[in-house]
């Protein structure tokens, strides 16, 4: 009886193809792990245990022939995994193209890391690689990846030692939104590089909550002498929905996005988007506070309009106006040096 | 037994498939294989077991098993057989050290959050297979993420990888309309978070850098793979680089309230208190426009006093901001 037919719902259906792939990696990594426990092993293979029985009953069907001896053996009884008998497939297949371009694409971007310590381990793991995959790392070559951007080596560094360290931070911060530099205490809990930006992750002693503070806004940052473990209930960011989360008493704002400005909606997380038929948009979005958005309508120089609420659309024009206002009083270009 | 149909049973005869053709030390004929492969045996005509068998051929080649043909003719018949070779199949023992494994695994985490997560992690699977791994790479306390949010990535990626000619809609910068491009793609890059496609554009038979968030619809693939070669000096980020602007810095003297412009302030070059409450700065950009955004944002706090092109740039977004809020905001 085959297990297969039990598989939960719900989850797109894997190729056929794809399971063999996957399986021709799960064996050389279950043979030399014999007595793994099930859920352990499950978790390093990224699946699930149920999908893990499935595969194991699989594999016991099938061999280079089908007499018991030539049979791959699977065992997974009193929750211990035994393969044997699979030595024909006891070595992984080589890397394919993706496979390859991920692990070397990602070896050159960590490589150009500032200040990273490790590159001497990077450059010997980049060797061995290419090494091993030939023609695909020819191709991988074709891919490049650019996350070296918008930090001091030293800032980095030092964020880093007192991750390692466990040591609290004193940050001069600046918030672009209401152009003005904080003051804060903060634990750090890890530095992260998102869309070629660095950014540390910390748990905000001002805050009293997880903050993501972007580098290249650090104006200083001291290491200090206090252990920096942050409290237990400190949770790490949802990245996945990138580094701004909406909150549910966030003001709602409707805006209409002209060609030209649309990259707004690519840009920042929108609720929901209606695209007309020359091309503009109509968005939702949700924020805490308006000045960010009045800062962005002006750049946007009347590409971008806003449709709800009219308090905003009237802080947008006051405030474009007022500069404007100022520009006059400059009189020309001459007014600067008087 | 499996039912005859379906997926699993797909698996389970390519798995036999694989296993008998790395077995064998000699050339296997397809009779041969027909009969130790019990899903072929039971397959209702020869004919059927001819197409799934071809079939078969081919996706295990796609997944880059190194399946083989030798001539296996004897005096009688004239016959093609077939194996795997163990050392063109198997990848090679390599002995990764632990700070090694670490930056690999760093590395192989770079993806998590993109379309290739899961040849990322199956490439470390596949390297750790023999070792027993340690935790170490969260010692490294750096964690790089990439996205690949644009929907045209992978089909790109794809024909960069085989050297295949493309063809998609473009739009270009500020505008809504697109025009369709064939190019012969020569690399990929991610550069300032945003994924850029290099090659050569077919119509205007010159090299051009293209957005991948400006492409729309799919992406489709002429001809053969391996069509073209990539000039062996193609660097995708030096062209890039060169073609989105990165130019020579220019000066800018600016007017900003005292304690505002905290950015700018931050790398200006000089900073002088004026009179009234207003400090001049002397600050470096490089591309005009996306200066006059920067600055624009500052509001009434910061005023560009030259140069006139960034000045006029400024003035401009907001005539237009005040223009088009003038009306619905005074209701």
């Amino acid at each position: 009886m085959s297990g297969a037919r039990g598989r939960g719902a719900g989850r797109v259906q894997e190729s056929a193809t794809a399971r063999l792939a996957r399986l021709l990696t799960m064996v050389p990594w279950l043979v030399n792990r014999q007595g793994i426990d099930i859920a352990e092993a499950a978790a390093g293979l990224g699946v699930s245990e149920q999908q893990l029985e499935d595969d194991l009953q699989l594999l016991f069907m099938c061999g280079y022939g089908q007499m018991p001896d030539e049979l791959i053996d699977a065992q997974w009884e009193g929750g211990r995994v035994f393969v044997t008998n699979a030595d024909t497939i006891a070595r992984p297949l080589r890397l394919g193209v993706d496979e390859a371009l991920t692990l070397m694409v990602g070896l050159r971007a960590l490589a150009a890391v500032p200040g990273i310590g490790e590159r001497e381990a990077i450059e010997r793991a980049l060797a061995k690689l290419e090494q091993a995959t030939g023609a695909s790392a020819e191709a991988a070559a074709r891919v490049d990846v650019a996350i070296d951007e918008g930090v001091e080596a030293q800032l980095l560094a030092d964020a880093r030692r007192a991750l390692e360290q466990s040591r609290r931070v004193h940050l001069r911060y600046l918030v672009p939104s209401r152009d003005e530099a904080t003051e804060r205490d903060v634990d750090p809990m890890r530095v992260l590089n998102l869309e070629s930006r660095w950014y540390l992750e910390g748990w905000c002693h001002l805050a009293q909550d997880t903050r993501l503070f972007r580098m290249d806004r650090i104006e200083r940052l001291e290491v200090l002498d206090e252990d920096g473990t942050p409290p237990p209930h400190a949770r790490h960011r949802d990245l996945d929905a990138g580094t701004f989360v909406p909150r549910e008493d966030d003001l709602v704002v409707t805006l209409r996005l002209l060609p030209g400005a649309t990259w707004v909606s690519d840009y920042y997380p929108v609720d929901t988007v209606e695209v007309a038929d020359d091309g503009s948009q109509t968005v939702r979005l949700r924020t805490p506070d308006t000045l960010w958005l009045c800062r962005l309508l002006w750049r946007l120089g009347g590409r971008g309009i806003v449709l709800e609420p009219a308090v905003l659309a009237t802080e947008v024009r006051d405030g474009a106006e007022a500069a404007l206002a100022a520009y006059q009083g400059l009189g020309g270009a001459d007014a600067a040096s008087g | 037994m499996s039912a005859h149909g379906g997926p699993a049973a797909k698996t389970e005869r390519l798995l036999n498939l694989v296993l008998c053709l790395l077995y064998t030390r000699r050339p296997l004929p397809k009779s041969k294989i027909r009969e130790v492969v019990p899903q072929y045996r039971s397959a209702a005509s020869g004919e059927a077991f001819d197409r799934m068998f071809e079939r078969d051929k081919d996706e295990l080649r796609e997944l880059g098993i190194p399946l083989v043909t030798e001539d296996v003719s004897t005096v009688w018949e004239d016959e093609t057989g077939y194996r795997i070779d163990q050392r063109e199949y198997a990848l090679p023992e390599i002995a990764f050290e632990p700070d090694e494994l670490a930056v690999l695994g760093l590395a192989s985490r770079t993806w998590a959050h993109a379309s290739l997560a899961g040849p990322a992690a199956q490439a470390l699977r596949k390297l750790k297979a023999s070792g027993i791994e340690r935790d170490s790479e969260s010692l490294i306390g750096i964690e790089p993420r990439l996205r690949t949010s644009e929907p045209a990535f992978d089909d790109v990626k794809n024909a960069v990888l085989v050297r295949q000619e493309i063809s998609f809609d473009y739009r270009r910068a500020g505008e809504g309309e697109t025009s369709r491009r064939r190019v012969q793609p020569w690399g990929l890059a991610s550069w300032h978070g945003r994924w850029y496609l290099t090659g050569h554009d077919l119509d205007r038979d010159a090299p051009r850098v293209f957005r991948l968030s400006r492409i729309s619809g799919t992406v489709s693939r002429q001809g053969q793979a391996g069509a073209f070669e990539v000039p062996s000096d193609h660097r995708p980020r030096d062209m890039i680089r060169t073609a989105v602007g990165e130019h020579e810095p220019q000066r800018a003297v600016l007017q900003a309230r005292h304690g505002r412009g905290q950015a700018l302030r931050r790398r200006a070059a000089s900073v002088t208190e004026g009179a009234q409450g207003w400090s001049v700065l002397e600050v470096k950009y490089s591309d005009p426009e996306a200066f006059a955004d920067e600055v624009t944002g500052y509001g009434a706090d910061v005023l560009v006093l030259e140069p006139e092109e960034v000045r006029g740039a400024v003035i401009r977004r907001l005539e237009g901001a005040a223009a088009a809020h003038d009306g619905e905001g005074r209701a």
